[in-house]
Parts: C-alpha cells; sequence; structure tokens
C-alpha cells in the first residue's frame, strides 16, 4: 500500500501510538514494512496483526516480526470477529482503497476504535495547484496524476461527512503539518488527516 | 550444480528407532511395538532447542534433504528448503525428517512382518491418524532428548501433522509451519480419495490388502490412483504449459492408444509410482488426511479446538493450488485469529498448484527464511552463516520425465 515519506510516517505514527494505552490489542490495516505495529510491540506491549496485500510488504513484514496476513482489504475484514481489537488502524492507506466506506464500516464493526490518517487533499499547496490547472504533487501527495495509486483522495471536511455518514463518532481530530498540529484553518494549512473515533453509541 | 551442491547437507544416513511401548491408537487399536526410520540433518545443540522436525505428505518419507552415498541421484524430496543457505538451515537448526507409521518407507507399516503372526500386516495394519502419527514422533523426540520443537513444518498432509503438534503436545512446540494445508479435507478431497481407493481395492491384485502373500502387487490400481492424484496436484496452467495438446505422433490416431503427450506423461507416472508405493500404504495415508478434523471434538469450533495451542503458526497457501486452495488456509487462519494466536499468513501467487509446496518459489522461500529467523533469533541461534541462496527448480517428477518412447 502507498505510504509517505518516512519522516512524516514517523510523526502519524507518534501521535497513533501515543493514543494507544499499554497491552492493547491492535489491527494494522495496510501495514506495510509492520514498522508501526513491530514499534507498538515493543514500546507499548501491543499485540495484534498487520493486514497487508503486497507480497513485499508481507515479506518485510515477517523480517520485522510483525504477524501479517495476506489479504485483500478491499473484500472486508471477515477474518476478524465483531469487537475483535482494541484499536483497529488506518495509516496513509484510506486514500489508495475501492471501497472506503465499506472498509470505515468493518473498522467500527471489529475495532472498539479506529484511526485512520490521510493526506488532506484541502491543503493549500494542493489547491494553489489545481488553482494553477495542474494535478498536486507534494510531500503528501507524491506521486504525479498517472502513477498515482490514490483514487480516493478526500479533504479533512470530506472525512468528517463521511464520519457521520458511516455512524462514526469522531472522539480526536488532528490535522498536522511538518510534523506539527494546525490548529488555525486546519483544512487549509494542514496536509495530513489524523482521526480516532468510534461506532456512535446508539 | 556445484553451487547447488555446497548447499546440500551431504549425504544421509537413515537411522531406525524401535518403540516396545505399545502405540495406543485413536481407532482404538494398539500397535505392540513398531520401529521408526529416521535421517538427521545439521547438529544439535547443548540445550537441545533447536530442532526442526520435517513432517511428509502422502508419498513422501524421512529422506528430506541431502543424497545417499551409494545412491547420488537419491535426493531428499525437500532438499531445496533444507540445506546450508537454504530457507531452514542446517548451520543453526537440527532438522528432522521421519517416515511415518504405516509408510513404506522403512517404518513400521502394512508390509512389515506382524510379530505375533510371522506374516506381513497387510489388511490387518490398523488404520492411523495424524494424532496417532504426532503422537510416535513425540516418543521419537523423547529418543533424541528434545523436549521442545524450535518448530514442526510440512506441506499438505505434512501440514497437518505440524499443526496437529500444536494441539497434541502445545508445550512441545514453539512454532508450526503449515503449508499449502488445511483443518480439514473438503468434500471434493474426500472424494478424490475415495476414487484413487476404489482403484486399488478393485484391482484383483489386491487380494483384500494381503497381496504381499501371493506375490503380487495391484500396480494397476495404483497406478490409476497416482494418476489421479498427480493431476490434483497440479494446475490446469501447468499442465497445459508443459504438454499442451502435443501429440505424440503426427496425426490422431483414431483408436484408443495413447496419442496425447499428457496420456503418456500420467501412465509413465503412475506406472514408477506403483513400482515403489505401497498399495495399503495409499489407502491408509488418504484415510488419514480424510479423518483429519481437529474441529470435530469441539462441535465444529475450530477456534476452540485451537484454544490450547502455544505456539506461533505461519500460514501457507498457493493461489493455483486447487485441492488446498487458499480458502482452506483462510479458514484455519480465521479461526487462529479468533482464538488470538501469533499467525502470519501468505497467499504465494505460484502458478504449479498443490506441488508448488515442493518447488522453488523465491516469494515462498523467503518467506520461510525470514520466519525460521524469527524462530532463530528466539532461541539465540545467531544469524546465518551462509546467506539465502534460492535456485531454480522443476518439479522431480516432470524432470524426470523425458517423454515415453514406447507411447505406453
Amino acid at each position: 500500500m502507498n505510504k509517505a515519506a518516512p519522516i512524516l510516517q514517523r510523526y502519524d505514527f507518534e501521535l497513533i501510538a501515543s493514543w494507544i494505552p499499554e497491552g492493547s490489542t491492535v489491527l494494522d490495516l495496510g501495514c506495510g514494512d509492520g514498522v508501526l505495529l513491530a514499534g507498538l510491540a515493543a514500546t507499548r506491549n501491543v499485540a495484534g496483526y498487520g493486514i497487508e496485500i503486497d507480497d513485499a510488504n508481507v515479506l518485510a513484514s515477517v523480517k520485522n516480526g510483525v504477524a501479517v496476513i495476506q489479504d485483500d482489504l478491499d473484500s472486508g475484514l471477515s477474518t476478524f470477529e465483531d469487537g475483535a481489537f482494541d484499536f483497529v488502524i488506518l495509516s496513509q492507506t484510506l486514500q489508495a482503497m475501492w471501497n472506503v466506506e465499506g472498509v470505515m464500516r468493518e473498522m467500527l464493526r471489529v475495532g472498539r476504535q479506529g484511526i485512520v490518517t490521510f493526506p488532506n487533499f484541502g491543503y493549500w499547496r494542493h489547491r494553489i495547484d489545481i488553482l494553477q490547472g495542474r494535478m498536486p504533487v507534494s510531500k503528501t501527495l507524491p506521486h504525479t496524476w498517472y502513477n498515482t495509486p490514490n483514487i480516493h483522495l478526500c479533504t479533512v471536511k470530506d472525512f468528517e461527512d463521511l464520519c457521520v455518514k458511516v455512524g462514526a463518532e469522531i472522539l480526536e481530530e488532528r490535522v498536522i503539518h511538518a510534523g506539527r498540529q494546525v490548529t488555525l484553518l486546519p483544512n487549509l494549512l494542514g496536509s495530513l488527516g489524523v482521526f480516532r473515533f468510534r461506532r456512535r453509541p446508539t | 550444480m556445484g553451487d547447488l551442491d555446497s548447499r546440500s547437507v551431504g549425504a544421509a544416513e537413515p537411522q531406525r528407532a524401535g518403540f516396545l511401548e505399545p502405540l495406543i491408537l485413536k481407532a482404538g487399536k494398539t500397535l505392540a511395538s513398531y520401529e521408526l526410520v529416521y535421517e538427521t540433518y545439521g547438529t544439535l545443540n547443548a540445550a537441545k532447542d533447536n530442532a526442526v522436525l520435517v513432517c511428509h505428505a502422502l508419498s513422501g518419507s524421512h529422506h528430506v534433504a541431502g543424497y545417499y552415498a551409494n545412491d547420488p541421484n537419491k535426493i531428499g524430496w525437500w532438499d531445496n528448503m533444507i540445506g546450508p543457505g537454504k530457507p531452514i538451515d542446517t548451520e543453526r537448526f537440527f532438522v528432522i525428517g521421519v517416515n511415518n507409521i504405516g509408510g513404506c518407507h522403512g517404518s513400521t507399516g502394512p508390509a512389515s512382518i506382524d510379530r505375533a503372526t510371522g506374516q506381513p500386516y497387510g489388511a490387518s495394519f490398523p488404520l492411523v491418524t495424524v494424532e496417532d502419527w504426532v503422537a510416535s514422533q513425540a516418543r521419537l523426540m523423547d529418543r533424541l532428548g528434545i523436549a521442545r520443537l524450535a518448530a514442526a513444518i510440512g506441506g499438505s498432509l505434512g501440514g497437518m501433522q505440524a499443526m496437529q503438534w500444536t494441539l497434541s503436545f502445545p508445550d512441545r512446540i514453539r512454532h508450526a509451519l503449515v503449508v499449502a494445508a488445511a483443518s480439514r479435507l473438503s468434500t471434493q478431497n474426500i472424494a478424490f480419495n475415495d476414487v484413487a481407493r476404489q482403484a486399488i481395492v478393485q484391482d484383483p491384485c489386491f487380494h483384500g490388502g494381503n497381496f504381499y502373500a501371493q506375490g503380487v502387487i495391484p500396480a494397476r490400481g495404483l497406478k490409476l490412483a497416482r494418476m489421479l492424484g498427480h493431476i490434483t496436484y497440479l494446475s490446469e496452467d501447468l499442465l497445459m504449459e508443459k504438454f499442451g495438446r502435443v501429440l505424440k505422433r503426427d496425426e490422431y490416431g483414431f483408436n484408443y492408444d495413447v496419442e496425447f503427450e499428457i496420456e503418456s506423461y500420467l501412465r509413465y507416472q503412475g506406472d514408477k509410482f506403483a513400482q515403489v508405493f505401497d498399495a495399503n500404504t495409499y489407502l491408509l495415508m488418504t484415510k488419514a488426511l480424510d479423518y483429519f478434523d481437529p474441529a470435530k471434538e469441539a462441535g465444529g469450533d475450530l477456534a476452540r479446538a485451537l484454544s490450547n495451542a502455544k505456539a506461533g503458526f505461519f500460514i501457507g497457501s498457493f493461489k493455483s493450488d486447487w485441492r488446498f486452495p487458499p480458502q482452506r488456509s483462510r479458514e484455519l487462519v480465521k479461526a487462529l485469529v479468533a482464538s488470538r494466536k501469533a499467525v502470519t499468513y501468505a497467499e504465494i501467487d505460484a502458478p504449479h498448484g498443490h506441488d508448488a509446496f515442493l518447488l522453488d518459489n523465491p516469494r515462498y522461500h523467503q518467506l520461510v527464511a525470514a520466519y525460521i529467523d524469527n524462530v532463530a533469533e528466539e532461541i539465540g541461534a545467531g544469524p546465518r552463516q551462509t546467506p539465502l541462496a534460492l535456485a531454480a527448480t522443476e518439479l522431480a517428477e516432470m524432470a524426470g520425465y523425458r517423454g515415453n518412447a514406447d507411447g505406453t
């Protein structure tokens, strides 16, 4: 799955890790080379699995000692029972998925809480690129339009709307840029959205 | 071959272990005494915690790796997996291959002499199950002073044994590598097995299983069983690629002789197999496959059946395997996850079908190597001494087939 540059990745991982209590159970969707899970296991005694479809990433995850399960997220999380995990994480993978809404619903089913991070398409540089008549290319969106794996880009506001639609209650919402939280006009000035949510109590 | 030779475990020497303590079988019968023939590669360390047991499938044996000094062409059936610089490296691990009870490669089986009668067991040899095999393998580990396996690995029926180890002896195994297997056979799979068995038992030379005294073997039945089995172990694409619709002669003969290359190939394989394999063993092995179903005793709940396991699991399947398809492995993964086991699952894109577990596939071998490296780290066995090197060989059966000149 598509992952952003390592430095940026590290900050979003740090933020995610700060939300996860010691000893939690975690499912990492699109776990890449497994470094987030390996890190959580080492520093927070977290147990869990990574899901990954890419052959090279599955191998990399095994090398990192992560319990990785090769599967296609777009076909759902049928391997996992309701409420099986404390946290289900989707880190910079959402935008590359076909069935975004389905995955969000599955996250709410399988996890007590979900964490999603994604590149904010509403970031001002992206808007300027568009105004200049070109598809945005930036640190969070490093691909050109013709070779990008990102098929479902969204803004922070768009994601908020999706949360309402799928019945997710947002517990925390951070928009960050260059490793710092953006509080002023976040959908304009922040390049990475980081959300923590749970199923809205009925 | 020079490079590959250096990665061989070298000349292997089969050993025997006799057991006088009766083995009570799942079927209720008792095997009063028995012998196991086995081979070992590498060195058992002082802590005796670096042992890897290799479990064989239907037609396998204890000769897993290396060759025989007096028969250098007799290469072990999983030689590409085991040796220095191979996925399971013998510079860190002590690898054990054992022929299962009921087999026909030296361990006590239907062709062995029953001490009670002085005659071959034949039809009176009891049906043995995967659980029985694992129990007998554990006794061999006792004999070797191995309290806990670093890992057990197997493909197909061998994978079932690796799985059973984690259930029968949860404290005696750290990791199970279960490749191209299933927690139980599908209806279709049992059906294939029964057709194979019917081919054998309906051969006039079968004599109800007591053919040894008659000086004959049910070669025709065994041949048919093997032909059928072999088709199902390969993918349609592989058969098409290897044989296509190629004819032995230039034109159709409009008769029932061998015409297509695939017909010739299958008969060749069937004949070869029938000369070296025991018909009663074939029957027994297929029944062991059919019976295996750990969930059965847990009311059909596989997750509950697996709950006592303490091992870590590596589950691997091959996309082109239609005899043990990925779906069967995913069922196992789902149950392991539901019972919170450490499990890694890889669905490998190999074109060969079920027999892919025996073949060189860089992805497959890299995954096993990476997992085994983690096992080595866990037992403090250090890094590889010889770097992993990957080879490419063809299916052993096909390597031996160079066309049948007489067209039979």
